[in-house]
């Protein structure tokens, strides 16, 4: 029971999605896309601590020049297998499967997803190839680098390099079987008034990094096999001693992984779409533009992949095209960015712990995404390719934006997903915790690369040390970020506040209905009569006296 | 949504003309088209992999938006090819890049 008296006036539910049946059998056979959700919820983050302890042992290997703590070789699994935990496992999944598992259905009016059984379906085969990546880690690691480049994984490596290519194939059909049940379930599905233009934007995003998930999933899955078996049957594919090309092997390879890093960060950018009105007290700035630029990025996404192959002997004229390409997609993701920074103007903003995420989105992305366009120049990158500013971008992206997005969601939906609050102080710590720790961790990264510390060495010259051990320090309060939200919403899943149905309050549909919503989401199927974000014509969402006032909408300023 | 029925003869004659598809296969493999070999090969496999998915898959008889589907999956196929072959096609086997600048006049006595 309860040892926090709830909020007059909120009950929680009398039955919902998580009281509504009991038992191991009812989590393991369920198809509620609630519940599926929360069973990712688990497995992602069981990744996420297995890449975490891999960083954190990078981390202080790299404390001193010579480093201490591993051989070389064992250097070289830590930074693979940290990188397969956490793209493949961690990242891909994390938004995607929980919160859109979770939130895509409530948040157009319909039951469940299109498929529930294939919804099941698709965790399963997540364990499934997780399980064959874990039984590589355990049974001689891998030390390929990620991106098991050719002829190194197909025939020199000599880690476990079969059963991870394995894993990570089965686990394609995960993330596929997702994408296409967000599709039809988006096209199909939509209550009543749920029109294409009045879809949540988060909707939007998701729907775009679904393309993604089915178009280039199959890509990486057919060339880590053929990576598989020309190291099984020795059938020359990539091998140059067979007849193979190696630089295919990476066109084949980055067709996927970069648009990869789209399904990534678009969610991340659907749920800062989500939070930056509800914390402005104003409509979205720029809707149509916000959408149609995560389809834009999805697109554009899938012509910029050989931008990581500039030094690799690729032809002058293909890397011409590729490096210009890759400026396009800057224009999408700028346009993101300023439409967000136009909804804060003149909003009624306040500092909640979920803005408090999107703040810090909005600017690590923005440092990512700039840096970004340093790679992309093509004398730049020869310069700085495979050099730590290359690592501290990309972890602006995906640590600073996924990762923040996701946490940041997390807290937004959290009153949603459990029914209760959690100690909105102590999560305000753990975000700017967060911030702090991230920047230390990676902006010496910058400079690191920048003067020439190549990535993927277990040692380094002594002039490295400072900017090395900010690095490592930084990682440490990072690691605190991390857990602090553990532990509370943890906490806060007995313990917490009763939120009732909309605290903040929001104007998605998904706040309609109870928190922790009931198995069926709506007791009847709501019809929508609002547009989206729309604050100013939403009496039903009680903000009265002792609310913040209301921003003006767009035009009325 | 009514399936269409197909008859048991249209399964037939298509099963007949993959076979001889592959027969055809075959043979191409045993002759010396020089640099058309490839070419032969694939536009054999292309049209068997036609037939099936018109035939077989029942892409013929499915709704617009389902084959809209398909020739935008073929359109990405053709992305992948079109634009690595930008590498391929423009690759020349000593890369200027590659080659250290003509500086060494520069430190002549």
């Amino acid at each position: 029971m309860s040892t926090t008296p709830p909020l007059p006036g909120h009950q929680m539910p009398h039955e919902d999605y998580l009281n509504a049946t009991y038992g191991i059998r009812s989590w393991l056979l369920t198809t509620d896309h609630k519940r599926i959700a929360l069973l990712y919820l688990g497995s992602v983050t069981v990744f996420f601590f297995i890449g975490g302890l891999l960083a954190t042992m990078i981390r202080i290997h790299l404390l001193t020049p010579t480093g201490y703590l591993v051989t070389p070789e064992t250097y070289n699994k830590l930074f693979t297998m940290h990188g397969v935990a956490m793209i493949f496992f961690f990242l891909i999944p994390s938004i995607p499967a929980v919160l859109g598992n979770f939130l895509i259905p409530l948040m157009i009016g319909a039951k469940d997803l299109a498929f529930p059984k294939i919804n099941l379906l698709s965790w399963y085969i997540y364990l499934v190839g997780g399980s064959f990546v874990l039984y590589s880690f355990a049974t001689g690691g891998l030390d390929t680098g990620w991106t098991f480049y050719t002829p190194l994984s197909s025939i020199y490596s000599n880690s476990a390099v079969t059963p991870a290519v394995i894993g990570i194939f089965i686990n394609g059909f995960s993330s596929i079987l997702t994408g296409l049940n967000f599709i039809v379930t988006i096209h199909t599905m939509r209550a009543p008034g749920m029109t294409w233009f009045r879809l949540p934007l988060f909707v939007w995003a998701h729907y775009a990094t679904s393309l993604v998930m089915i178009l280039g999933t199959p890509v990486i899955a057919i060339t880590l096999l053929l990576a598989g078996l020309e190291r099984m049957f020795h059938l020359g594919f990539f091998n140059p001693a067979l007849g193979g090309d190696p630089i295919l092997f990476q066109h084949l390879f980055w067709f996927y992984s970069h648009p990869a890093v789209y399904i990534m960060i678009l969610p991340a950018m659907g749920v800062i779409s989500e939070i930056i009105p509800t914390f402005a007290r104003k409509p979205i700035f720029g809707y149509s533009f916000i959408a149609g630029s995560s389809i834009a990025i999805a697109v554009i996404g899938f012509l910029v992949w050989a931008h990581h192959m500039f030094v690799t002997g690729e032809s002058v004229y293909a890397a011409l095209t590729f490096s210009f390409l890759s400026y396009l997609v800057a224009i999408p993701s700028a346009v993101k960015v300023f439409n967000w920074t136009s909804t804060l103007y003149k909003g009624s903003i306040s500092w909640d712990t979920p803005m408090i995420y999107a703040f810090g989105f909005i600017g690590l992305f923005l440092i990512g995404g700039l840096t970004g366009l340093f790679l992309a120049c093509l004398g730049l990158d020869i310069h700085i390719h495979d050099t730590y500013f290359v690592v501290a971008h990309f972890h602006y992206i995906m640590v600073g934006g996924a990762v923040m997005g996701y946490v940041g969601g997390l807290h937004f939906w959290w009153p949603k997903i459990t029914g209760r609050l959690y100690p909105e102080a102590l999560a305000r710590i753990a975000a700017v915790t967060l911030f702090v720790g991230f920047n230390l961790t990676f902006f010496p990264q910058f400079i690191l690369g920048y003067l020439g510390m190549p990535r993927r060495y277990h040692t380094y010259p002594p002039e490295f040390q400072v900017l090395n051990v900010l690095s490592t320090a930084g990682a440490s309060i990072l690691a605190l970020g991390y857990l602090l939200p553990m532990l509370y919403l943890t906490w806060s899943m007995r313990y917490g506040k009763v939120a009732g149905q909309n605290p903040w309050p929001a104007t998605g549909l998904e706040w309609k209905t109870d928190s922790p919503p009931p198995t069926e989401n709506f007791d009847v199927t709501p019809e929508v009569t609002w547009e989206p974000y729309d604050f100013q014509n939403r009496p039903d969402l009680g903000l009265t006296a002792g609310a913040p006032s209301l921003a003006p909408a767009h035009g009325d300023d | 949504m009514s399936e269409h029925i197909v008859s048991p003869k249209v399964y037939i004659v298509i099963f007949l003309a993959l076979m001889v598809g592959t027969t055809a296969t075959v043979w191409a493999a045993y002759q010396n088209f020089g640099q058309f070999n490839i070419v032969i090969a694939l536009a054999i496999a292309t049209f068997k992999a036609t037939l099936v998915v018109l035939y077989f898959m029942h892409a013929r008889y499915s709704p617009k938006r389902t084959q809209l589907v398909i020739v935008c999956s073929v359109f990405w196929l053709a992305i992948m090819l079109a634009m690595t072959l930008t590498d391929y096609d423009t690759r020349t086997p000593r890369d200027s890049r590659l080659a250290p600048p003509a500086i060494s006049h520069l430190f002549r006595a």
